[in-house]
């Protein structure tokens, strides 16, 4: 039967011919991910469930990025439990402080992940990991336990829509934007447990950082996963990288799937997410509306790309006077390259703070609450009310560029009229 | 699968697990300080009102964002019977399954059943009966290796049991 790619690799890692969509399937693991909020319920599972032995320790990953360095006593309280678990279970890749970066941007950086890979992790952002042609998708404390302690998972297996892209960019035009408008094209619950399969010629103008950025909010569309087609930059960046062999899976050419959408990538202009859903996408030049503060950063937008957008905006200029803008490197390495590359220099100059990598305000943790009818504009994934502080704030959510443009004037801007 | 009854709690679309529980509030995995805030942000009552095996009753997406299993977790604390919505989004459907929540979808129900309907629940059979109303409805019920990990109370029990 022909298979989509998400169905191949669904397949290979069940050990059938082939699968269909509905089939229920158990289906061996390459990684396991939890980060400091999931993992110390899942430990608590794992222990009631009264395993004492996990079933590979190379293949968990456990990365402290929530709330880390710890915001409070009773953080610090689930870091310490991830760490002893860690140690107790000598988990090779468990990440700390100093060592971890955002999971999402750091998995793939550190080559952990891979094309063909079948990847459960306990965030619902793992479905980032698609960019690279692997499947991967988020799922809770419970399935990580049971990934933990047998090295598999229960998936029913998806249908898809296949999103054909075509044209190029046009400039300040990013994957943030791509996303944001297909989100606003089928609605938060318009893939619900289904693949969103990118591919079509449009896809070798999008970087490896841009794909990342549109798989990632794949779940914002109530995807199961988001998967693109293995090309000549997959490989590249996978080249050196990749700690394992990566398999590329192809999609059969009379795969089925349930709907295609044709996006023309030529056609696109900044976007902007309104409160309180992702799809309620406007473009960046419709409204002024005044903003507070500014966030850049997260597992959709704190790569080493969205660095470059935010400084190639912000260079050498001023942010407004009554805005407070938080840039946040989303890992250890791009922390650093900012610093080397004279990044972080003019972002302070410039006005802004830079963080250590953390998800910290994304989610309302901590590092930017919000106060009382407060707005931000942010480059993180979701707008929900109450997301980033109290119950009347108000999160937009768009990509470094138009971020970085706001910052300079104080209310939602199309940075293409900043840029030129 | 035990059968419930209960009193309605109704919620449109899209409640997503930011409300069930607040991010702010995620910094301890036990369940009942979780439970104590449960749906504060769009409804600061339900924590007060809710009884022992009342029902959730929504729109379409329920429990949209966030993986965490906090947010099931709580609900059932709280002692919740059964979720019932037009939808659920994937990761809290099988989040609830696995530690042990019942939920069903039923488009028709959720359209029809009001705040404060007295609604009985039949998981074996997938009936809803609407005992204010007089209505029923018929929801798919879970399959049988659904049904069980429901009854062990949860996949990690039954992982357990199926072990030994």
């Amino acid at each position: 039967m022909a298979m989509t790619m998400t169905q191949k690799i669904l397949a290979a890692h069940a050990g059938l011919e082939s699968v269909k969509p509905g089939q229920l399937i158990m289906a061996d693991l390459d990684e396991v991910l939890g980060n400091d909020i999931t993992t110390p319920v899942a430990i608590n599972e794992f222990k009631k469930a009264g395993f004492d032995s996990v079933y590979d320790n190379e293949k968990i990953n456990i990365v402290l990025d929530h709330f880390v360095p710890n915001k409070d006593i009773k953080a610090a309280m689930q870091s310490k439990a991830c760490r002893d678990f860690s140690k107790k279970h000598e988990i090779k890749n468990f990440f700390d402080v100093g060592k971890m970066g955002i999971e999402h941007a750091l998995l793939p950086e550190q080559g952990i992940v891979t094309a063909g890979d079948c990847i459960i992790g306990a965030d619902s952002h793992t479905c980032t990991y698609g960019a690279l042609g692997a499947f991967s998708t988020g799922v809770g404390s419970t399935d990580m336990a049971a990934g933990m302690a047998t090295g598999k998972a229960w998936f029913k297996v998806p249908s898809a829509i296949k999103v054909n892209l075509i044209g190029k960019l046009q400039p300040y035009v990013s994957g943030k934007d791509v996303i944001l408008h297909l989100i606003g094209m089928i609605g938060v619950d318009g893939a619900l447990y289904k693949s969103l399969e990118f591919s079509g010629e449009g896809i070798s103008s999008l970087s490896m950082d841009d794909r990342l950025c549109i798989c990632n909010m794949a779940i914002e569309a109530g995807a199961k996963n988001g998967i693109f087609e293995v090309d000549d930059i997959t490989i590249e960046y996978l080249k050196n990288r990749s700690q394992r062999e990566y398999i590329i899976y192809k999609a059969d050419e009379d795969a089925e799937y349930e709907k295609e959408i044709t996006i023309d990538l030529s056609t696109l202009v900044p976007t902007v997410s309104y409160p309180h859903l992702p799809e309620n996408t406007h473009p960046a030049n419709e409204n002024k509306i005044k903003i507070d503060q500014v966030v850049i950063g997260s597992c959709t937008n704190g790569r080493m790309e969205d660095m470059e957008a935010a400084y190639q905006i912000l260079k050498g200029k001023q942010i407004a006077s009554d805005v407070r803008v938080i840039i946040i490197p989303a890992t250890m390495q791009i922390y650093k390259e900012c610093i080397k590359r004279g990044y972080t220099e003019a972002f302070i100059d410039a006005g802004c703070v830079v963080s250590t990598p953390t998800c910290g305000p994304c989610l309302g943790g901590y590092m930017g609450i919000l106060a009382e009818n407060e707005v931000c504009i942010s480059t993180t994934n979701r707008n929900f009310v109450g997301r980033m502080g109290h119950i009347t704030s108000s999160v937009y959510l768009a990509s470094p560029y138009t971020a970085a443009a706001s910052a300079l004037t104080g209310y939602i801007t199309d940075p293409r009229s900043i840029g030129e | 699968m035990k059968n419930v009854q209960g009193k309605v709690f109704k919620y449109g679309d899209n409640v997503d697990t930011d409300v069930i529980i607040p991010a702010r509030y995620l910094n301890t995995p036990d369940a009942n300080a979780l439970a104590s805030h449960c749906m504060e942000d769009i409804d600061k009552d339900f924590v007060k009102l809710v009884k022992p095996e009342d029902i959730i009753v929504a729109g379409y997406n329920f429990g949209c964002g966030s993986s965490r299993e906090h947010a099931p977790l709580a609900i059932k604390t709280c002692q919740v019977g059964c979720v019932i919505a037009k939808s659920f989004a994937r990761i809290f459907y099988r989040n609830a399954i696995n530690i042990g929540m019942p939920i069903l979808e039923c488009e028709e129900a959720c359209e029809k059943i009001q705040l404060g309907d007295e609604v009985h629940v039949d998981f074996k059979t997938g009936v809803i009966y609407d005992i204010t109303q007089d209505l029923q409805w018929q929801a798919e019920p879970f399959p049988e290796f659904i049904q069980d990990i429901i009854d062990k109370g949860g996949l990690m029990a039954s992982l357990r049991s199926r072990s030994k």
